[in-house]
Parts: C-alpha cells; structure tokens; sequence
C-alpha cells in the first residue's frame, strides 16, 4: 500500500523533508447521517523518519491533525543520495514506511 | 519410538522459528512503537492538564524566539495549515495545541539530532480559538500562541 508521498531536498546543508500520507483521520467524535452511529476512531499516532537508519523526528500526532495529512519538517547532516525512511503506525496498529533518497 | 521424538522436536522448532519471523518482519513491534504514545496528553480536556501529562509541567514562558504561521481566517475548520519555526538552541520538541478543542493537543514533534526547529502540518479545528505552539528546550517550556478564527468547524459531522 503506498500510502506516503515524500520528498527531501537538501539546500544550503539544511534537508527540507515533505511528505503527505493517505489516512481518513476519523476522530472517533463523527457520527454517522444515516444510522446516527460514532464513527470509531481511526487515526495515525506516530510518525517516525530515518535518515541512514538515525532516527531524526519522531511526530505524535491525535485525532486533530487534518485527513490525509501534510508534514514537514528540516534536518542538517544529510548529503544528496542518503536514505530516508518514513513511517507511520495508527491506532488499530496498522502501519507503513517508505523509503526515498535526499536530492 | 525415536521417530516420534523427532517429530515433536521438529514441531517445536517450527512454532519458535514462526515467531521469531513475526518479530523479525516488524508484525510485533507496533505495539512496542505505541507504548511510547500519551494517551492521558491527547484524552486531556485542558491546555494544562495537557502539558501535564506531556512534558510533567505547564509553566509556559512566553517567547519571542517561536514564530507559528497559521492563517487569521480558517474557512474551512478541517484543514487549518499550522507552521511553527523556532531558533532557540537544544529543542527537544516541538508541540501543537488548539486551545479550543476537545483535546486540546494536537501534534507534538520530537527532534532527533541534526532536527532544525521547524515542523509544519494540517490541524483541525473545532472554533475560533487560539493555537498556541509549545516548544520544549533544556527542559523548560516556552510557547507563543495565535488566533485563528474558524468560520466552519472541522470537528462535528
């Protein structure tokens, strides 16, 4: 499933990382037009980027950040060709990485 | 007779080596990764008791040093874009709070080594309130905050 865009583009020694990820978010506060129902909660909790297997930022997210969401953050220390892996676990334990290179 | 013993030996060794190829393929850790998540930090109805179960303390101290861009006007509550940039040295992390919502936190980012100070994502919001950024830094806290008025709630159905 590849539920992650990202890209890293290194600029003056500083690696400016975006990634957007493909998740409904669902608060758990929802309910449902036709049946009145909760919609239970289904949101990502943790989100982990590797650069070359060191761990560089770690996001803990709740129910509030938006659907399919946009992240972005800047490291120092990367060069063009290094690897970055990034990950996501929800809260039903479902997960998936992706892995890209710094340009 | 030693046939049979073969067989449970070889029965043994292949529900060992099974979960030792789950643990390996990553299927076991999850629940290792989300022990590390606050749950009490993000069920929490209030800023402080928020920052409480975060960081063990909500003595905020103003600062100049952490800018948060976010829009004035949010038409739409769902999608609130929300940048906060900071240069104070030795950031540990970097957090995200609707001061409105029912859980207040939103997002809070640790630095590993090399992290500048700057992280940026979409929140939701429930109303007009104030998103205060919280950035933790030699283990004290500092935060600036800004209000976003919400024209439509992002939170209800």
């Amino acid at each position: 499933m590849a539920s992650i865009k990202i890209r890293a583009k290194l600029s003056d020694g500083v690696t400016t990382v975006k990634a957007l990820i493909q998740h409904p978010m669902e608060t758990g506060q929802r309910k449902d037009k036709k049946t009145g129902k909760l919609i239970p909660a289904h949101f990502i909790q943790e989100v982990t980027c590797e650069h070359n297997g060191t761990n560089v930022m770690t996001a803990l997210w709740g129910p509030a950040v938006s659907k399919n969401p946009y992240l972005s953050f800047k490291f120092k220390g990367a060069k063009v060709g290094d690897s970055l892996k990034l990950s996501w676990v929800d809260n039903k334990g479902e997960n998936d990485s992706t892995e890209t290179q710094v340009s | 007779m030693t046939n049979m013993k073969r067989r449970t030996f070889l029965k043994g060794s292949v529900a060992a080596g099974a979960v030792g190829a789950a643990m390996g393929a990553g299927l076991l850790t999850p629940r290792i990764v989300l022990a590390a998540w606050p749950t009490a930090a993000f069920e929490a109805k209030s800023v402080d008791s928020a920052l409480d179960a975060l960081a063990g303390s909500h003595a905020l101290e103003g600062s100049d040093k952490i800018s948060i861009r976010a829009p004035d006007i949010a038409e739409n509550g769902a999608v609130v874009p929300v940048s906060i940039s900071s240069d104070i040295p030795g950031i540990e992390s970097m957090s995200i709070i609707a001061e409105k919502n029912a859980n207040p936190l939103t997002a809070s980012f640790t630095l590993g080594k090399g992290a500048e100070g700057f992280v940026s994502t979409r929140i939701k919001m429930g109303k007009t309130s104030s998103v205060i950024a919280v950035v933790k830094a030699g283990g004290k806290l500092y935060s600036t905050g800004k209000e976003v008025k919400v024209t439509i709630g992002g939170c209800g159905g």
